[in-house]
């Protein structure tokens, strides 16, 4: 059984994995942090998203054993000492969520958009998302919110 | 509403951010899958690759060799487990064939999908690596798959031994239906085909059974809209005693109908966790989802309108086939009855006559999606009217106008024997067309067919109204439905001046929290923070009907509504004693009693309630509860209405449709939160989009489900869908003292006719009569294709003529 | 959801991999950033008993210069292709049609290589290859050797690599200033796989057309280019166009699917071929 070494929201660990494990499997069952979901079986619905290597990636199309030496960012290791980052915030003050379900991928995607481009407009934030589907919101809430918690983001920056 | 002053935020109206997003934007949320037990097994079903065979033999020997393997069950081996079949709750008929639609299918397998075997192992994987060493022997059968097939003579049978595939014929008339046609000056006459959708909650189902098998007690999570109905249905079909079953539906991931069951696997998971005396865990991928969790719509509707030459609504015949699947799911058969009462919508005419008949196939089961019967409705009729204004020579908006009860006729009985209580349909439409700026956009869409432009302009009206808000039980009642439609609700009061709501609703991403709260705190004066809303659990909340056809604030809401105001009455008693004063002189306000006439004779609500815990000082025979009940049944279903327009855009070189406009103004009365009602509008909007862009399950002939994933079943991603503009006029109901109607389903209710009616406007004057939806680009094209040869042929014909 | 079981190595080099394929045979599978592989391991359609992970071979990732050409390490991820300076100055096109691959998550993971090597007729970088006469290195244990890009897509999801075959690099020629490009890829929705999607390539000088390359993805069993078209468009003036991409569908015989009957798929590489030639000359 390979045996990795990986970091998850600031904490390492070292694990025998058996070779068919997916990382998502990995960081549910095996590290206990269920806040990143498994909504489909074939890499489309993107509820699975966490940053690796600083990268969005579905973790559902990840071996665990590929992450040896790799590190990974969910949605629960995303608040800064206690503080939630700008776009679980302007999830929040937006309405960009009805059931939560697809909620952390989203979030973890558009962390990534917002890292490569601050200032994204309506269409280049549907495209960004376009690897994550929601089935309640019908999206317009969820453009709302990214664009809102880029402002955030870019005035973090300026300050 | 009160004559409480409203908070700054968190009252009625306001809209404060939800309660509910703290866990999940930050992943501390409880589904299903989430939670684990000590000891944990899991739980994997092997199901038929056949739409339709005999099972001759199950053999799991291997397969419990395998390691991990705890248990592996045969259908037939666990057939003395069951103390009754999967239920089905509306018999619409009396003489309504109901095969018996057991868990694990015993000698026959109906659909591709259909449970043959179920495993419990240690973990995930031992559970799917040992689905690989059953054996089944199977015995192919003729599979029917098209409804018109089934129902025609030598059809191949679902269930053999019942002698057909026809289920039930329900039929209603109303009016001199003949009279109504034979005098018309037109007769508008089309086959609709609602096709088989796939929900799509994003959340797959779960469930977690933990046993205390000794003592015959179970608690089931599960990612269900429907805890109270399904504690119900597990007694009935597992003999465990309904007092020993404690269901939770704990965070559930979205539902849109499809978790608004009873499912088999729910039933295995009760009696392996009974049997084994260890907690089982099951968890859908979503592909076994594909074949397994109900599906929506499905029917296939004959449509004939009869109108004077003037365009007035004489009378509407309904003829409806309705796809069942291959067994009676919870509610099934009554889907589509469910919206035969709608399909004359906001429209007056003399006469309706309608009947359905419900056709077994062997496909996966349908039941309620997001709207159940009603899309089908108001597509049926909205698209009608559009038909019927081109055959009439009318502007559609026109025709609308002509046939729609005007706003000084409520509240209006409707040809369908319902009683619409209030509504202005002129308004909301005339609003949208300012939005929309209507005549500019039918400017733009002449210039465009004038140039020959390749990207040509189609805008299309749905003039909806739906009744949701189930229901009342007297109505469900005389519709044959196996349950009432009231709900519950109990409102306590704590020492602290804290308030806990109980709601016998089962939200599952509505916002209940929130707008609930909102209520009770305009309601008491508290802030909104102080108010807990608790839900979802069988032994927190012991009554209630659960979450499903809007029914969530025009029932529920009004029930914690009606609970806050008794608690607040019972408090004013006490209060009234403590300031030494009658009740009858006593006003609240501010979160104050005070007796009318001296402001300073006055005392907060939370020292009354402390004075009520206390108990020291009370009225003689005042008993000394801070807690009120109520069960509300409305007497009547809610009417939310509204005008959506919809642009497309048709490259009729491709015939890839586009929307490039959508206005959506709806009328759902009083709005507590309008950032949620919003959010549910623009929800409901996308699912009705992919109905008529998108969306189909496809079978093959052989029965197979073709789009058999999420790869080939297109849900739409942000890219592909519009933003939608919504507004609102406010016309409250009367039938509810908040004067609240549902807004769950509106919008996938209304939307899908006026896409469809978009494109088909865009391309009509290029001969394209008709669509079948999804509208995919093909289907267009091929419409395009078909309508410039018969334009062509019509050409040609015209000028032999001359020549002749 | 559960892959089949299955051994797992991670190898360091070319050679390595070329052993550990050499010692598992038909059994083992090449893994680089699992995003073909994955999907069909979750979903049970393949069961291989062991992966050899190139994810990390040195070699094998990154772009470099080499004169009339660029490298493409074969487990350079799409992100970097797509970003990758060398790529943006002398093959823009392969950023485009890049940035046109499934999503954003996808492109951070999957890799160049691993979508020719899938050989998926439906993917985009397959008709892109083809297109740009790109030439394969395969690495295998009588060493290594170059395929054409012609040559290399064998028949559905079948190229020329054997078992024991590694694809180490892609090699692409630079392309001048005077080439314009464009990739219509139609799809109903953004994630979908194309129906039908033309990529055209057009050197220009003075008002004509000197060569156009048009690669066509999934109309058959694999990628093609136009020829009929690329041929009537050489050497023509720019009012052939039309008449050139009515061409466009000639000799293939595409397949069938819900979306797509074997006429629309043609016809819609008429309609897409000539609106990729008509944007690739800037119009």
């Amino acid at each position: 059984m390979p045996r990795i070494s990986v970091t998850v929201d600031g904490v390492t660990y070292e694990d025998d994995v058996e070779p068919r494990l997916l990382l998502v499997y990995y960081l549910r069952e095996r590290l206990g942090l269920t806040g990143t979901n498994v909504g489909c079986d074939t890499s489309n619905c993107g509820a699975c998203t966490v940053l690796f290597n600083g990268r969005s990636a579905k973790s559902c199309t990840i071996l665990a054993a590929q992450a040896d030496g790799a590190e990974v960012t969910t949605i629960q290791g995303l608040a800064r000492n206690g503080e939630w980052h700008p776009l679980q915030k302007a999830f929040n003050a937006e309405h960009g969520l009805q059931c939560g379900y697809c909620t952390p991928g989203m979030i973890m995607a558009s962390v990534d958009l917002l890292e490569h481009n601050d200032d994204p407009t309506d269409e280049e934030v549907r495209h960004g998302l376009e690897g994550n589907l929601c089935r309640c919101t019908g999206y317009q809430n969820i453009v709302k919110a990214v664009r809102a918690a880029a402002g955030e983001v870019r005035e973090g920056a300026t300050s | 509403m009160t004559d409480t002053a409203t908070p700054a935020t968190g009252g009625i109206g306001d809209a404060p951010v939800r309660k509910e997003d703290a866990k999940l934007v930050t992943g501390q949320t409880t589904w299903t899958d989430n939670i684990a037990f000590p000891g944990m097994t899991y739980m994997a079903v092997l199901r038929s690759p056949m739409a339709h065979a005999k099972i001759n033999s199950v053999d799991v020997s291997a397969a419990l060799e395998q390691p991990g393997v705890l248990a592996a069950f045969s259908g037939a081996d666990l057939a003395d487990e069951w103390a009754g079949p999967l239920p089905c709750a509306w018999p619409v008929t009396p003489d309504m064939v109901h095969p018996d639609h057991w868990p694990i299918a015993k000698d026959e397998a109906r659909y591709v999908g259909d449970a043959v075997a179920v495993v419990v192992a240690r973990d995930r994987f031992a559970a799917a690596d040992a689905l690989e060493h059953i054996a089944v022997d199977y015995e192919p059968l003729d599979a029917v798959v098209d409804m018109e097939a089934a129902i025609a003579d030598g059809a191949a049978l679902v269930h053999g031994d019942h002698g057909t595939n026809t289920t039930y014929t329900w039929p209603f008339s109303n009016g001199d239906v003949d009279e109504a046609f034979n005098g018309a000056h037109k007769v508008v006459t089309r086959r609709f085909i609602n096709q088989r959708l796939i929900p799509n909650a994003i959340e797959p189902r779960a469930v977690v059974v933990a046993p205390i098998a000794a003592a015959n007690e179970f608690t089931m999570y599960t990612a269900t809209q429907v805890p109270h109905i399904l504690r119900l249905m597990l007694a009935l079909t597992t003999g465990v005693p309904e007092s020993k079953l404690r269901v939770i539906a704990p965070d559930v991931g979205g539902g849109f109908g499809s978790k608004l069951n009873v499912y088999a696997e729910e039933l295995m998971a009760l009696v392996l966790a009974k049997r084994l005396g260890r907690p089982i865990k099951w968890t859908e991928t979503r592909s076994e989802g594909y074949q397994t969790t109900i599906h929506g719509r499905d029917q296939i509707q004959d449509v004939e309108a009869a109108f004077d030459e003037d365009g007035r609504l004489r009378g509407l015949r309904v003829k409806l086939l309705a796809d069942m699947g291959a067994y009676l799911q919870l509610v099934t058969p009554g889907i589509p009855i469910l919206g035969a009462l709608m399909y004359p919508a906001i429209y007056k005419m003399d006469a309706y006559d309608f009947s359905c008949t419900g056709v077994f196939t062997n496909k996966t089961p349908t039941d309620a999606y997001r709207g159940a019967g009603r899309p089908e409705a108001t597509y049926a009729i909205e698209r009608t009217m559009d038909e019927a204004a081109v055959e009439l020579g009318m502007d559609p908006m026109d025709l609308r106008r002509r046939n729609w009860i005007t706003h000084e006729e409520f509240p209006f009985t409707t040809i369908a024997g319902m009683t619409y209580d209030s509504g202005n349909y002129e308004a909301a439409t005339d609003k949208a067309m300012e939005l929309f700026d209507y005549d500019g956009m039918r400017a733009e869409q002449q210039r465009r067919r004038e140039a020959g432009d390749r990207y040509q302009l189609g805008i299309g009206i749905s003039t909806y109204t739906e009744a949701c808000g189930i229901a009342p039980s007297r109505v469900l009642g005389s519709l044959d439905y196996g349950a009432g439609g009231w709900e519950h609700a109990t409102v306590r009061m704590l020492p602290s001046g804290k308030v806990e709501v109980v709601t016998g609703l089962s939200p599952h991403g509505q916002g209940h929290e929130t707008t609930f709260s909102q209520i009770v705190a305009d309601t008491l004066g508290v802030p909104f923070e102080d108010v807990e809303i608790l839900h979802g659990d069988t032994k927190v909340a012991p009554q209630g009907l659960d979450t499903y056809g809007s029914r969530s604030l025009a029932v529920g809401g009004i029930a914690i509504y009606k609970a806050t105001q008794r608690m607040l009455d019972k408090l004013k008693t006490a209060a009234a004693h403590m300031l030494e004063a009658s009740p009858d002189d006593l006003e609240f306000s501010g979160g104050q009693f005070s007796v009318q006439g001296s402001p300073d004779t006055a005392m907060a609500l939370g020292n009354v309630v402390l004075g009520v815990f206390a108990a020291h000082d009370l009225p003689d025979g005042y008993e000394p509860t801070l807690s009120a009940e109520f069960t509300f049944d409305p007497e009547n279903f809610s009417f939310p209405h509204g005008t959506h327009l919809c642009a497309v855009e048709v490259d009729t070189e491709t015939g890839m449709p586009q929307i490039t406009k959508y206005v959506a103004v709806d009328d759902v009365g009083n709005v507590i939160n309008p950032q949620i009602v919003d959010g549910q509008v623009h929800g409901g909007l996308a699912q009705g989009i992919a109905q008529a862009l998108y969306e189909e399950a496809v079978y093959d002939d052989a029965g197979n489900l073709t789009t058999g994933s999420i790869v080939d079943y297109y849900v739409p991603g942000a890219p592909d869908l519009p933003e939608y503009t919504t507004d609102r006029t406010v016309t409250p109901a009367t039938s509810n003292p908040l004067g609240v109607k549902g807004v769950g389903e509106a919008g996938t209710i209304a939307s899908t006719p006026a896409v469809v009616n978009a494109v088909l406007d865009a391309v009509r004057h290029l001969g394209v009569t008709d669509l079948d939806m999804p509208c995919s680009p093909e289907r267009v094209w091929r419409a395009l294709q078909e309508g410039s040869a018969s334009r062509d042929q019509v050409a040609a014909q015209a000028q032999g003529g001359q020549h002749a | 959801m559960i892959p089949a079981a299955f051994d797992y190595t991670r190898v360091g080099s070319v050679d390595e991999a070329v052993q550990a394929l050499g010692q598992h045979g038909e059994d083992a599978k090449v893994l680089a950033g699992g995003h073909s592989l994955i999907p069909l391991l979750r979903l049970r359609l393949a069961f291989p008993s062991v992966l050899v992970d190139v994810g990390r071979v040195d070699e094998m990732r990154g772009v470099r210069d080499d004169g009339d050409h660029l490298v493409i390490g074969a487990a350079t991820t799409h992100d970097e292709v797509m970003h990758d300076d060398l790529v943006r100055q002398h093959c823009p096109v392969i950023s485009d049609v890049v940035s046109q691959v499934g999503d954003p998550q996808v492109r951070h993971r999957g890799t160049f290589g691993g979508g020719i090597a899938h050989g998926d007729p439906a993917g985009d970088l397959p008709a892109l290859a083809l297109a740009l006469d790109a030439t394969f290195v395969i690495a295998g244990s009588g060493g290594r050797r170059d395929v054409a890009a012609s040559d290399f897509f064998v028949d559905y999801l079948q190229t020329v690599l054997g078992a024991e075959d590694v694809l180490v690099e892609i090699k692409v020629p630079k392309l001048g200033s005077d080439w314009g490009h464009n990739y219509q890829k139609f799809n109903r929705v953004a994630q979908a796989w194309a129906i039908v999607g033309s990529l055209a390539l057009v050197r220009r000088s003075d008002g004509s057309i000197d060569e156009a390359r048009i690669g066509l993805t999934h109309m058959g069993s694999v990628p093609l280019r136009a020829s009929a078209t690329e041929q009537a468009l050489a050497g023509a003036s720019t009012d052939v166009i039309a008449d050139a991409c009515d061409q466009a569908a000639e000799g293939t015989s595409p397949p069938e699917d819900l979306n797509a009957r074997a006429d629309y798929r043609q016809h819609l590489a008429r309609v897409l071929t000539r609106r990729a030639v008509e944007h690739a000359l800037g119009g």
